[in-house]
């Protein structure tokens, strides 16, 4: 890059910087984790988490001052809001991994084929979680089973029809409710039917109703959303063609939107499906298997694992391994209903112009 | 080409936005007895004093046209002048607008659709609409986007006379060698211009009285224009056509009937400035705005 004397600077040396190696972000990194542990032991406040958070910072600093010296100061600031935002993922996702790995951890002693198939009906010390695994099933059901219609229904109206001051209140009802506490919704769907039944009623259906209270404004939030993007030339072709409104709505718009539809209603339902407060409060506990939600009370997982820490029985360290097996149990379950909404996503999708 | 019986008509045609006309169908058209369409179905659409409105905007004002059956009635004129707008009026399309209003009177066969009582959606039976962009549906195959007119209507099709209805349909759009093997595939595979055959395809399959056509080949290449230009052409014989184009030489080329609308300034309505045969317009008119717009000095 030398120039002779008082000539201009040739456009390659305007051109041209220096460059980091491509390795330099992990040493960086590698490098200020290793002097944050160091620090940290001689401290002797070693932890997971500090030790993160203090090397995401760190490493930051020390890139950019790196970059800096030798790439110019607009790469080096590149560079380093670049590995802030991927510390800052990684920070996210930190915790999630880490329960991941202590619920599987702690959940597969006690997941065995008796936890699966055995009810707690008569049986100290053992026993398994068949009803608890039944009440989840059939308690989300009928909670989906009552928020999809309406939820769907109120999103269509929302989307093509909607007038004025009747859409506007309907949107800002949907707003409010899905910020309801999940305990107030298992309380209003216990007066419900305590008003109807007589306190003290315990019954499947009541939990369901709770659960949908929480599980309709995001069903509703997310087809309205689905729905708004099925593009209008759709809608007119099928208009041109002498077709009337509803008939559009059933045989274009919804065909077409499905796939996402599914997907929203998937995202509801894990929502749900690991509510604890309103199901305490409206379906009790019970050890034997229910099937019948509008009739006694019935388990399910989440109750099932609460109450399996809070009362163990004679073997406590069983208890405690079925209630985390419980826990995995219900992740298991959420991410396979995910694994098959993905799947119902990919082949059903259409390519939309 | 248009020849010298046509000019008589195209004479009783012209109308320059001015004084109106009794839409009764007997004197729509001077020196033709009403009704005498080749081929049966094809109805003869008027409009008369016809104001289009987007909420307060006045976007069209007093249209008064006659849409001859069994001819194509070309609808030219500048960007931004409610050539669309007026198109979409005609079947009923116009009022799906949120704020849209019409004033002013549309007949069919002397019919006013507008009236109260008038279903819109059985005007838009009637009415067919081939729009500027292809627009098939996407979840369904080639075969049940043409049949969708007769499913999505409800009227009761056996199977085999509905296997019978989309073959002709495809076989005028000059689609069906194309997909004959690929009936159950999706509509989405095919090219612009077979795409935007399988939509006239449709459109006709419900067999309308009239087809209007917005722009249809804007979207497409050469090849495909031509073909559709033909088909256009074919089509005339069954339907009445009226058709919204840009392109100066495409009305020249496939039309009898030319509309010319013009705008004086932005904000201002459009207006429909002459009417006349497509011969007559583009060789001799009666505006100066025409004749500027047909020779290219403007739009």
């Amino acid at each position: 890059m030398s120039q002779p004397e008082g000539t201009l600077p040739t456009a390659a040396a305007e051109l041209r910087t220096g460059l980091l190696p491509a390795w330099a972000p992990y040493v960086a990194v590698g490098a200020s984790a290793v002097c944050v542990a160091a620090m940290l032991l001689a401290a002797g406040a070693f932890s997971v988490a500090l030790l993160l958070v203090a090397t995401a910072g760190l490493s930051c600093v020390a890139l950019y001052l790196w970059s800096r010296s030798v790439e110019g100061s607009r790469r080096a600031t590149d560079r380093a809001v670049t590995l802030m935002i991927v510390s800052a993922f990684g920070l996210a996702l930190a915790p999630l991994l880490s329960l991941l790995f202590e619920v599987t951890k702690r959940g597969l002693p006690g997941l065995s084929l008796e936890f699966l198939t055995e009810s707690a009906r008569g049986v100290v010390g053992g026993g398994g979680a068949a009803h608890a695994i039944v009440g989840t099933v059939v308690i989300t059901g009928v909670a989906a089973v009552i928020s999809v219609p309406i939820g769907l229904m109120a999103a269509i109206y929302l989307t093509e029809y909607g007038g004025g001051r009747l859409r506007r209140a309907l949107t800002f009802f949907v707003d409010v409710m899905t910020g309801i506490p999940s305990i107030v919704a298992g309380l209003f769907a216990y007066a419900l039917f305590a008003l109807i039944f007589g306190p003290g009623i315990r019954l499947g259906v009541m939990g369901s109703v709770a659960l949908s209270v929480l599980m309709i404004p995001i069903v509703i939030r997310s087809s309205e959303e689905v729905l708004k993007i099925v593009p209008n030339h759709l809608r007119e072709a099928a208009y041109a063609l002498g077709t009337p409104k509803w008939r559009t709505i059933v045989s274009v718009v919804l065909p077409t939107a499905f796939a996402g539809l599914v997907t929203g209603v998937m995202i509801a339902i894990a929502r749900i499906i690991g509510e604890t407060a309103p199901l305490l409060v409206t379906t009790g506990v019970v050890d034997s298997i229910n099937s019948n939600p509008f009739e006694g009370r019935m388990q399910n997982l989440a109750v099932y694992a609460y109450s399996e820490y809070r009362t163990p029985g004679v073997m406590k360290q069983a208890s405690y391994d079925r209630a985390w097996a419980a826990a995995l149990t219900l992740i298991a379950i959420v991410m396979i209903l995910n694994v098959v909404a993905r799947f119902v996503y990919r082949r059903y999708r259409t390519e939309i112009r | 080409m248009p020849g010298a019986a046509d000019a008589t008509r195209a004479e009783a045609d012209v109308e320059a936005g001015g004084p109106r006309r009794d839409a009764t169908p007997a004197l729509q058209v001077a020196g033709e007895p009403a009704g005498s369409a080749d081929a049966p179905g094809a109805r003869t659409l008027a409009t008369r004093e016809l104001n289009l409105y987007y909420g307060d905007f006045h976007a069209v004002q007093d249209v008064t046209i006659t849409i001859a059956p069994n001819k194509v009635t070309a609808l030219i004129g500048a960007s931004g002048c409610g050539k669309t707008t007026f198109l979409r009026s005609l079947n009923r399309m116009h009022e799906l607008t949120a704020g849209a209003r019409v004033e002013g009177e549309i007949t069919l066969d002397g019919q006013d659709i507008y009236a109260k009582g008038i279903d819109p959606v059985q005007v838009r039976r009637l009415v067919g609409m081939v729009f500027q962009a292809p627009n098939p549906f996407p979840t369904m195959s080639v075969y049940d986007n043409v049949a969708a007119g007769l499913n999505l209507n409800g009227s009761r099709v056996k199977k085999s006379e509905k296997d019978e209805i989309v073959e002709r349909s495809l076989r005028r759009a000059h689609l069906w060698n194309e997909v004959k093997d690929r009936l159950d595939k999706h509509g989405s595979g095919l090219s612009g211009g077979q795409q935007q055959r399988l939509c006239i395809a449709r459109a006709i399959a419900v067999e309308p009285e009239v087809l209007l056509m917005d722009e249809p080949c804007s979207a497409l290449d050469p090849v495909a224009t031509l073909a559709i230009e033909d088909l256009i052409r074919e089509l005339k014989s069954r339907f009445t056509i009226a058709i919204v184009t840009h392109n100066m030489q495409q009305a020249a080329r496939a039309s009898d009937v030319t509309a010319f609308f013009n705008i004086e300034e932005t904000g201002k309505p459009g207006r429909l400035v002459e009417v006349g045969s497509t011969e007559t317009i583009f060789t001799s008119p009666s505006e100066q705005a025409t004749e500027d717009y047909v020779s290219g000095r403007f739009g």
